[in-house]
């Protein structure tokens, strides 16, 4: 009986909190769905009376947000491209060449991790205005082609492949790069899908960098939109929360697909955005 | 000949390195030491760049919006980090005790880490409206009076007491208690998930051991779990703080206009460092600012890593 009690009493408060976990995003959805009379009714509605899309609507056709949506994808796409390259070639070299300073200059690179990217911010959008790359595709991408926490940890995966591959390849006539690809590649499939996820995830929600880098609206990806439009004084509760939605959806699927395998990477590798 | 290959064994991994270690120096090492050096000189909107020596820092510690920024971000992590570790412990602790619907829950926890700041930041400030915002129309019909939520400059102290108090016994304004709130609901997840893999680290010998001296629920979670999960709680400790430190977007959609108001009340170092070295273009300053909010964050990392350690039990 105070077994059964207790039980009760942790799946109460596991719902409790579950309930505000919720809420924002309930609030978010159904307001997306709502007339703006409707949206600003005292008291309010939990469900729409009038289920409407003129909220999503409006975000496509009066604030362009297809434009953004496009920006962003892009910009996430190349910088995925970007990271995967850089940091498959520098963690081969790191784990399966032999060279002088190896092992200093990836500490060096690692320690590199502990400054965070504010400190620089500054300067950095000097570099990229000297460039000319402001507006441009370049200023998105290039400076975030590298992740250190990437080559890492494909570095400690590469690490744990049997040398006797490598040596039995060799005898086969195989080449270092077709090695690295049609063997190191599939067998760390796993740790190449945990930093897309990352790469994926951090391009398309990051904010501070292009707020500085873009002025033309055609260049804007959709974070930097969508805080300009809430900035903006904006009223139209319904079309607000229906763009937050879309700002949303794409990474929210992803997480619904990939769930287990992001909850743990990110667990595993002890790392945040 | 042994020469040639000694030379081929040194270019190809070159070669390998060379992408990621041009963009790191260019994008990374380059602006870090710039960063450094921009601190000394004049460099404002005019573009005159003359070397001052330590002036950029003496002028920032005479601004009395520089230490706005510093305590209203010390407030900001003061309350944010500790609530966000409580409440994931124990919902971790719950999740850990053999719940049926644990994917369920877990995945419900988890949602707000993988979502867009901005994007929440946008739905929590419709939320917090003061007049048609859901958090008022619920203190409505639970027979409270609304709050101001982000235009509430006065402090969190200053509210419960109902007068007003000296500066700093007014603790954060409501403004940044409710930017805190959002700070916990969307860590909260990330922690919990953390928790959760520690907790699991545990043997299981402990709480046989626990249970065979008659310990009930509460003396094991405060004599076996807290202690044998200390490893965990110093690193979320230390995570969630410097992710504290650099909150930017909320304050940018959220607060204002301008941001950082009412009152400067919601004025964080990272916008303030944005406002003065991006938005006034003051180069020098802004650096200045930069340098300050490094040792910061390096000193955070040292401390917590010392006091802590003292505290931690690792031989599990």
């Amino acid at each position: 009986m105070r077994y059964k009690i207790s039980k009760l009493l942790i799946y109460a408060v596991l719902l409790f909190g579950a309930f505000w976990m919720i809420l924002p995003f309930f609030w978010m959805i159904t307001t997306s769905f709502k007339t703006e009379g409707e949206s600003v009714r005292v008291p309010p509605t939990w469900i729409p009376h009038h289920f409407t899309i003129e909220g999503y609507k409006a975000v496509f056709e009066t604030f362009n947000f297809l434009n953004y949506i496009k920006v962003s994808a892009t910009v996430t796409f190349l910088n995925l491209l970007a990271v995967l390259l850089t940091s498959v070639l520098a963690a081969y070299a790191f784990s399966w060449f032999k060279f002088k300073w190896r092992e200093t200059l990836f500490t060096a690179i690692l320690s590199l991790m502990i400054v965070p990217v504010p400190v620089y911010v500054i300067p950095l959008y000097i570099i990229v205005q000297k460039l000319n790359w402001i507006d441009t595709y370049y200023a998105l991408v290039v400076p975030w082609a590298v992740s250190i926490f990437s080559i890492f940890l494909l570095r400690q995966h590469f690490r744990s492949i049997p040398r006797d591959l490598y040596d039995a390849a060799v005898i086969d006539g195989c080449g270092r790069m077709r090695f690295l690809f049609t063997i190191i590649l599939p067998l760390t499939k796993p740790a190449l899908i945990t930093i897309s996820i990352f790469t994926i995830i951090a391009a398309w929600n990051a904010f501070m960098w292009p707020l500085m880098v873009t002025n033309s609206e055609n260049m804007r990806p959709i974070q930097v939109a969508l805080a300009y439009f809430a900035q903006g004084e904006s009223t139209n509760y319904p079309a607000l929360m229906a763009a937050s939605t879309i700002a949303i959806l794409p990474l929210v699927v992803l997480y619904l697909i990939a769930q287990k395998y992001i909850v743990e990477s990110y667990a595993r590798s002890g790392l945040k955005e | 000949m042994k020469r040639q290959t000694k030379i081929k064994n040194f270019i190809y991994p070159l070669l390998l390195l060379a992408p990621a270690l041009i963009i790191l120096l260019v994008f990374k090492v380059l602006p870090i030491i710039l960063a450094f050096r921009f601190s000394f000189f004049n460099w404002g909107i005019a573009g005159s760049k003359g070397f001052v020596g330590l002036r950029n820092y003496k002028i920032m510690f005479q601004d009395p919006l520089f230490w706005r920024s510093l305590l209203n971000t010390f407030y900001y992590a003061i309350v944010t980090v500790p609530l966000s570790m409580i409440f994931s412990m124990i919902i971790a602790a719950l999740l850990n005790r053999g719940i049926k619907a644990l994917g369920v829950f877990r995945t419900i926890y988890y949602l707000p880490v993988v979502t867009s700041l901005v994007a929440v930041s946008v739905v929590w400030k419709w939320l917090y409206d003061p007049t048609r915002g859901l958090f008022n129309q619920i203190l409505q019909f639970l027979g409270l009076s609304p709050l101001q939520w982000l235009q509430e400059y006065r402090g969190i102290f200053e509210l419960i007491l109902g007068k007003e108090l000296p500066l700093l016994l007014k603790g954060p304004s409501l403004a940044l208690f409710s930017l805190s709130i959002l700070g916990v609901w969307r860590s909260l997840g990330y922690n919990v998930v953390i928790f959760l893999a520690g907790l699991k680290n545990i043997p299981k010998v402990y709480y046989d051991a626990a249970k065979v001296d008659g310990a009930n629920t509460f003396q094991t979670f405060w004599h076996v779990t807290v202690p044998l999960l200390s490893p965990t709680t110093f690193y979320v400790a230390i995570m969630t703080t410097i992710t504290s430190f650099q909150m930017f977007a909320p304050v940018w959609t959220m607060t204002g206009p301008p941001p950082g108001g009412p009152l400067h009340s919601t004025l964080v170092i990272i916008y303030y460092l944005f406002r003065r070295g991006f938005e006034e273009y003051l180069i020098g300053y802004g650096s200045a600012i930069a340098f300050v909010f490094f040792l910061i964050i390096l000193a955070i990392t040292i401390l917590q890593r010392k006091y802590l350690e003292k505290r931690v039990y690792y031989e599990v």
